[in-house]
């Protein structure tokens, strides 16, 4: 199960580019995500050309007396491109940290207990306490898919040689699993909650509006900022835990930073917008290829690559089902697949 | 006439060839012994010989047919196999490891009869794991288990064995004990062993026959190890300067590697001591 | 020096030996295994007795008994016949289909996670059923056609994905875990694209449930039994000696490409014939093959114990969920989803706990 992720450091960095080329492709990334930002606000049922947009973005009226198309793009479609980016970002951010974090290539936030945590406290949200707002739903996911995490991780690390790559990943099918069987239950057992929740439980930006990005904001930051700093003792801790102690790392504390970093990051994302697979599976792998194994830049290339993704797959969403849309976790799902596919058919990845 | 032999195979894996045009002929009732360095094949080739791998072009010729004309239970009957990858199922214990050995010589409606019986407990004691019979596979040690798979191997009961690098994992001591244990199988069964061996000394102090590939799967040279085993020959095959001196013990020829040299060969000294490290290692 | 082998009291191999026909029948039996197979069939006739004598309308055995020879009256027929026999009948095929198929598909990928409901293979028969319920508008039977082209399909696809050179078992499992959460997310799609009494409905079907089936099911599912268990339980021997590797195998004179072939092919049809007739019930074809295993001892797939613990897991699980949260009908599938998930938690603790079992 050692892919990639354990090429020790910079050995191969010869065949790629410099760290003035890296700078400089981030912030061509940074850049494309602006553009797709401003498309993103011009598409949807009523169509607003790019230049347009930009000029709605800065307090001009666009050309339209009566503020609706102002109105749309302001309350609307700016805070939603906005959140796509937030969450992409820590979505992607956070599968970056758990792949290196558990040294597997194939860790995902939601295979790791974080969707199904979330599920399980919106059902409670609604069933029990009658929440029928998404913001409402917020508090309850973050809560839920901290417990789901910590659950996985206390599962994972039973008995001796714990926390090894694979572990997690049963782990956490194993809660997983245990969780659905309560929410269908329940959902059975109420068909009003089932009916809000079916639409939470696709991932979708659709009726996320500012205040969905105010309160799940200061968790990615805080989040992003505590991944960042872990980058180095993540290129350590790649190397395997006894490389790692050898090196003067204490790993098992640097395991629990990163664990908590990656569930803040994912249960904010999945609290906002419910739950979505496989973009923080695959965008670290993108990047890696793109930039190599070192974490320093892994970790801004995920993020933003994330964020790119995201908005990406939810303009697509958009465009291929007018009036409505094809949620952004099922456009993520399907076009994650391939790439996890891919993975898995390499031959290195299948040595276990 | 020989039994077993290969007739310019092609062998390869998806998309990567290994060996190209290779022919070898494995004497009866010789006990031949395989050598190369790594990834040349003598593992590819012993699998096509078992007819685990089929060969892209050619064919293996088992008692003068196609080895693929046959059904799999008539060859298994003829020819066992000491696969060097191999997983014991959880739990199993050692006795019904070794009779799974017996399936070729079984039916749907008549799975266990004397012979069975006799085979199994023979090819235990053979090799010393009689008294672990009840013993879960997986409590045992890396030499204990080795010598289960063989008995299993044995209790095949083939005229013709072949063996997968049957001494790796093995510490020196029980590397000896297999190595002796198939020489005795050979002098007293008349069984025809093919190992491969990656240890050249072991190789020149057991092997009748032997056969020296060189990378790419190409024969280098076979025959008596007397006559192949040259400083010459490990000088071609593995890049290693060495010399050759008489077994102390059996007087069997014996490959001492030399030191790197000093000054202009120095370059050549060092990929040497690389081949040389790489040997030991797997030795 | 080869020392004359030592007289044992008894074969060196676990198990009794059954000689029948004057010792030209002679086979190999684990008492364990026996006993577990023994005990399933058991809680499956005392299960089947409760299930067709209580209810809400109670009849006593007598009255069941002439019932089921032709001589009950018409108000019992229609309660044995129509609706609790059928039902009974599906628990218990539904229910050995699943087992047998998980032991096939664990043991040919040498790892407890191939089980058909974890590799994609359920879901995808789920995604058939769907667009046949939600795009097609189909009935019953439809959904039951819908769930077997949806399983076939996505098993081809994730075999045709997993094959290639070397270590098939991890690959196989890694890429169906990965198709199916595609599939889950098209589901999950396809739920909200319909009104809310047939997205009721969907997901009530996507939890594997037991109610509403008839004849109909039982008769496909009996035909795909009869197809296909033979199959399984010609090859099971070859099965077994597939576990220590695909070269030993070889070596012992397996055809190891048919053999996987063939085996993969049985087991897909019969996960997809269970699923079609109940749903994607889930974690059965997971738990009932590692259980009876564990409880056999055995090192080797056992396919008869199996078959008849799934079959006695599914019954009881089915009346627990009729029987106790009445009037409430909560769908058999969640009762196994959640003892199946403790389960699976149950067997990391203890496989991760100590290392030598």
């Amino acid at each position: 199960m050692v892919a990639e992720v354990t090429s020790p450091g910079e050995t191969r960095s010869g065949a790629r580019p410099g760290s003035a080329a890296r700078v400089l492709g981030l912030v061509g990334l940074v850049a494309l995500a602006v553009v797709v930002l401003l498309i993103s606000i011009g598409v949807g049922s009523r169509d607003i050309g790019l230049a347009q947009s930009w000029s709605l973005l800065w307090g001009g009226d666009g050309g339209d007396a009566t503020g609706t198309e102002a109105a749309i793009v302001r309350d609307l479609r700016l805070p939603r491109g906005l959140l796509a980016l937030a969450v992409g970002a820590a979505l992607g951010l956070s599968g970056a940290v758990m792949q290196g974090l558990s040294r597997n290539p194939l860790a995902d936030p939601g295979l790791l207990g974080v969707n199904a945590g979330a599920a399980t406290a919106v059902v409670v949200a609604i069933g029990a306490f009658g929440v029928g707002t998404v913001t409402g739903y917020v508090w309850f996911a973050l809560v839920g898919a901290a417990l789901a995490m910590m659950a996985v991780h206390v599962l994972g690390a039973t008995g001796r040689s714990s926390g090894t790559p694979d572990r997690l990943v049963l782990a956490g099918a194993a809660v997983t699993a245990v969780l659905i069987a309560l929410v269908n239950a329940a959902l059975v057992l109420s068909p009003r909650t089932f009916d809000s929740f079916r639409f939470w439980n696709l991932g979708s930006l659709s009726g996320r509006g500012v205040d969905v990005l105010l309160a799940v904001a200061p968790f990615i930051a805080v989040g992003a900022v505590a991944a960042f700093a872990m980058s180095r003792a993540l290129d350590t801790l790649v190397l395997g835990d006894r490389a790692g102690t050898a090196l003067g790392l204490d790993v098992g504390r640097t395991r629990v930073h990163a664990g908590v970093a990656a569930t803040v990051l994912a249960g904010a994302a999945t609290a906002a917008v419910g739950p979505i697979a496989f973009l923080g599976l695959a965008v670290p792998h993108a990047v890696r290829f793109l930039v190599g194994p070192a974490h320093r830049w892994v970790l801004p290339y995920s993020a933003v690559l994330g964020a790119i993704v995201l908005l990406v797959a939810d303009v697509v969403g958009r465009v291929l089902a007018p009036p409505g849309e094809i949620q952004v976790g099922v456009t993520t799902a399907v076009l994650g697949v391939p790439v996890f596919v891919a993975l898995c058919r390499r031959r290195r990845l299948v040595s276990v | 006439m020989t039994r077993l032999l290969a007739q310019d195979v092609t062998l390869g894996y998806e998309g990567r060839t290994v060996a190209t045009d290779l022919s070898v002929a494995i004497p009866d009732d010789s006990f031949t012994v395989i050598v190369g360095p790594n990834a040349c094949g003598k593992s590819t080739l012993l699998a096509a010989l078992a007819r685990v791998l089929a060969p892209q072009e050619g064919a293996v010729v088992l008692d003068g047919h196609a080895i693929s004309s046959y059904r799999s239970k008539e060859v298994a009957r003829r020819l066992g196999l000491l696969p060097q990858t191999a997983s014991a199922p959880g739990g199993i214990t050692v006795g019904d490891l070794v009779a799974r050995g017996r399936y070729p010589h079984q039916q749907l409606l008549k799975q266990w009869s004397d012979d069975d019986e006799k085979a199994v407990v023979e090819a235990m004691t053979l090799t010393n794991v009689a008294d672990l019979a009840d013993r879960a596979v997986d409590e045992l040690s890396g030499g204990q288990r080795q010598r289960v798979w063989l008995a299993m191997a044995l209790a095949q009961e083939t005229p013709i064995l072949l063996l997968d690098e049957p001494t790796t994992y093995l510490d020196i001591s029980h590397q000896v004990d297999v190595l002796e244990l198939l020489a005795r199988l050979h002098d007293e069964s008349g069984r025809t062993l093919v190992a491969v061996l990656h240890d050249l000394n072991q190789a020149a102090r057991y092997a009748t026959h032997l056969i020296a590939l060189r990378p790419g799967g190409v024969v280098a040279a076979s025959g008596p190890p007397a006559e192949v085993l040259t400083e010459e020959l490990v000088t071609d095959v593995y890049g290693l300067a060495c010399r050759v001196v008489p077994d102390p013990e059996t007087g069997t020829p014996m490959v001492v590697p030399r030191r790197p040299l000093r000054g202009p060969a120095s370059e050549k000294g060092a990929r040497t001591g690389a081949a040389d490290g790489a040997l030991r290692a797997d030795g | 020096m080869s020392a004359p082998p030592r007289p044992r009291p008894a074969p060196p191999v676990t198990g009794r030996l059954v000689r029948l026909a004057g010792g030209r029948v002679t086979l190999r039996v684990g008492p364990r295994s026996v006993a577990v197979g023994v005990v399933s069939l058991l809680v499956v006739v005392v299960g089947a007795v409760v299930s067709l004598t209580t209810g809400e309308a109670p009849l006593s055995l007598v009255e069941v008994g002439e019932t089921l020879v032709g001589q009950g009256s018409r108000s019992t027929e229609f309660v044995v016949l129509t609706l609790r026999l059928p039902r009974l009948l599906l628990a218990i095929g539904v229910g050995a289909a699943l087992a047998v198929s998980g032991a096939v598909l664990q043991s040919l990928s040498r790892n407890v996670l191939g089980s058909p409901d974890v590799i994609g293979f359920t879901t995808g028969a789920a995604t058939g059923a769907l667009v046949a319920i939600v795009v097609l508008g189909a009935t019953t039977l439809g959904t039951s056609v819908g769930a077997l082209i949806g399983g076939v399909v996505t098993a081809l696809v994730v075999v045709g994905l997993a094959a290639g050179r070397g270590t098939q078992g991890l690959r196989l499992v890694l890429i169906g875990i990965g198709v199916g959460a595609m599939l889950l997310a098209v589901n999950s799609w396809l739920i909200t694209r319909a009104a809310l009494q047939t997205a009721v409905d969907a997901q009530a079907w996507l939890l594997g449930d037991l109610s509403n089936r008839g004849w109909t099911q039982v008769v496909a599912l009996a035909v795909a039994l009869v197809l296909l268990l033979p199959i399984v339980l010609a090859g099971a021997r070859r099965l077994a000696l597939l576990e220590l590797g695909d070269r030993p195998a070889g070596g012992l004179g397996v055809d190891v490409t048919r053999t996987r072939n063939v085996a993969l092919l049985a087991a897909v049809g019969l996960a997809a014939a269970a699923t079609a007739a109940a749903g994607p019930i889930p974690f059965l074809a997971l738990a009932a093959p590692q259980i009876a295993r564990r409880l056999s001892r055995s090192a080797t797939p056992v396919l008869v114990p199996s078959a008849l613990l799934g079959a006695a897991m599914l019954v009881v699980s089915d009346l627990a969920v009729t029987r106790l949260f009445a009037p409430v009908p909560l769908p058999v599938g969640v009762a196994t989803g959640l003892l199946g998930g403790l389960y699976l938690i149950a067997l990391l603790v203890r496989m991760w706990r100590g290392s030598t079992t």
